[in-house]
């Protein structure tokens, strides 16, 4: 199912984005193997988000390089799925297919694509039912089974458990599980430490627009080594941030 | 008064031949114009929603200055691209029903695109990201959008034809309001009313009223039952 030219490793040098004049991204260094899971933890107003949407292509970068291995252009291969998908008022199948639009395939290997996308995130049953009748967790199911349909190199995970309960989210957490076996490699923000704990292969702890910490997943949660994510894991970063405003 | 009403009712009632005429071509002119208007319309107004180019502002602005544009003055120019010595003159559409679908496509294609950019821009900001993200054209997000949009677009396209079904400047100009072959109700209500027939006039302003009356429960009717199958 996944595909697409080998655009790893990512390198971000330097990154900047600065919206009327207010620097969300100050400087962002980082480099994101072909493999694994990549959790981005930070405070609120980190930049988490806009670094995810940057490497989507939604915001362009004021400063700085994204180097796709060594290329300037990230190819086609890049799906994101957001915190609040929104769905077409169509059915679960045509939500699917969405993505698929620029592909230009045949009418056949759509609807081949989309059968066993639904199928694998257990929609397959509600293929012709309204998108927008979905739980939550079904929903979330079927913006993961969009994107996946795409054949994504890389998927980028904006908070896509934020809103869910426990159960949903561990079928989420499973199916992210999947897409990784399946070759995608994923990055994903979360809030949930216990999440990124359960899924990660690393962790990019970023904090005032800046990457503070790069490490292993284990290693993060034993031995933080920046000063920045020693606080957050004690849950005083964002106060001494707020006071600090 | 009441025999009047009365008469009006009687023909109603009889299935005039006359009636019938007018209303047949009434329905056929503007169910046409807002045909033609909604082809153009609807993609142009989606199409403004979605692109960003210099001078985006202008055209909305534009478009729903257009939506006033008195249908009288739109004759006018209308009559002068189709006269003989105007620029479609050697068409010889003036005074012909095609005449009369030309201007009134002309009078509702902007309304509608007005109308059209609201529904799709309000849209387009809660998808953008999405169709951003998995790299659809343009064209791909008009056409989407205009798919995701079909119920709400319903009303657009009906007041499209409101307006074409009851203007009577146009038509009037531009099809010259000949018995049997340009005569729509709402010229033939003019005329009738003028000459003193008013049960014909009363008669033909009952089947409009209850033509634009009919025409939005269904529209209402189709929204509530799409709300409850797609949310």
């Amino acid at each position: 199912m996944v595909g697409g030219l080998t655009m790893f490793p990512i390198r971000l040098d330097d990154l900047r984005f600065t919206p009327q004049g207010r620097p969300v991204l100050a400087g962002v260094d980082l480099t994101l193997g072909g493999e694994g899971i990549s959790v981005v933890l930070g405070p609120n107003g980190a930049g988490k988000s806009v670094l995810l949407r940057t490497l989507a292509g939604l915001e362009k970068p004021d400063g700085g390089s994204i180097a796709w291995n060594g290329s300037a252009v990230p190819g086609p291969a890049v799906a994101m799925v957001f915190q609040t998908p929104m769905l077409l008022r169509a059915s679960v199948a045509d939500n699917a297919a969405l993505g698929l639009k620029p592909l230009k395939l045949s009418r056949a290997e759509v609807q081949g694509r989309v059968a066993r996308v639904l199928e694998r995130v257990g929609l397959a049953h509600r293929a012709r039912d309204s998108a927008r009748h979905l739980s939550g967790g079904e929903r979330q199911r079927l913006a993961l089974a969009r994107a996946w349909a795409v054949g994504p190199r890389l998927l980028l995970l904006d908070e896509p458990t934020a809103a869910l309960d426990p159960t949903a989210t561990e079928a989420v957490e499973a199916l992210i599980r999947e897409i990784r076996t399946d070759g995608a490699r994923i990055v994903m923000t979360t809030h949930n430490l216990g999440q990124a704990m359960r899924i990660s292969d690393d962790i990019v702890f970023i904090e005032g627009g800046r990457v503070r910490e790069h490490s292993p997943s284990a290693r993060f949660f034993s031995r933080p080594q920046s000063p920045e994510a020693k606080l957050f894991m004690k849950g005083e970063l964002p106060w001494r941030i707020a006071f600090e405003d | 008064m009441l025999p009047t009403l009365l008469d009006a009712f009687h023909l109603l009632g009889n299935l005039d031949a006359q009636v019938l005429a007018i209303v047949w071509l009434s329905l056929k002119v503007s169910l046409s114009a807002v045909a033609l208007g909604a082809l153009i319309g609807l993609p142009l107004g989606a199409w403004v929603a979605v692109a960003r180019f210099p001078g985006r502002n202008g055209v909305a602005v534009f478009l729903n200055a257009m939506m006033g544009m008195p249908s009288v003055v739109l004759g006018v120019l209308v009559y002068l691209l189709l006269s003989r010595s105007g620029p479609l003159g050697s068409l010889g559409l003036l005074f012909s029903p095609a005449a009369m679908i030309f201007a009134q496509t002309l009078l509702v294609a902007p309304l509608i695109a007005a109308l059209a950019r609201q529904i799709v821009e309000d849209a387009w900001r809660d998808y953008a990201h999405e169709f951003a993200a998995f790299r659809l054209s343009r064209r791909q997000s008009v056409a989407t959008l205009l798919f995701d949009c079909r119920f709400s677009l319903v009303v657009a396209v009906l007041a499209g034809l409101g307006r074409a079904i009851s203007e009577v400047g146009a038509v009037m100009i531009v099809g010259g309001n000949i018995e049997g072959f340009t005569r729509v109700m709402t010229t033939a209500i003019a005329l009738e009313t003028a000459k003193g027939d008013l049960p014909l006039s009363i008669a033909l302003g009952v089947v409009l009223v209850g033509l634009v009356l009919g025409l939005n429960a269904l529209a209402h009717g189709l929204r509530q039952w799409a709300m409850v199958k797609y949310g």
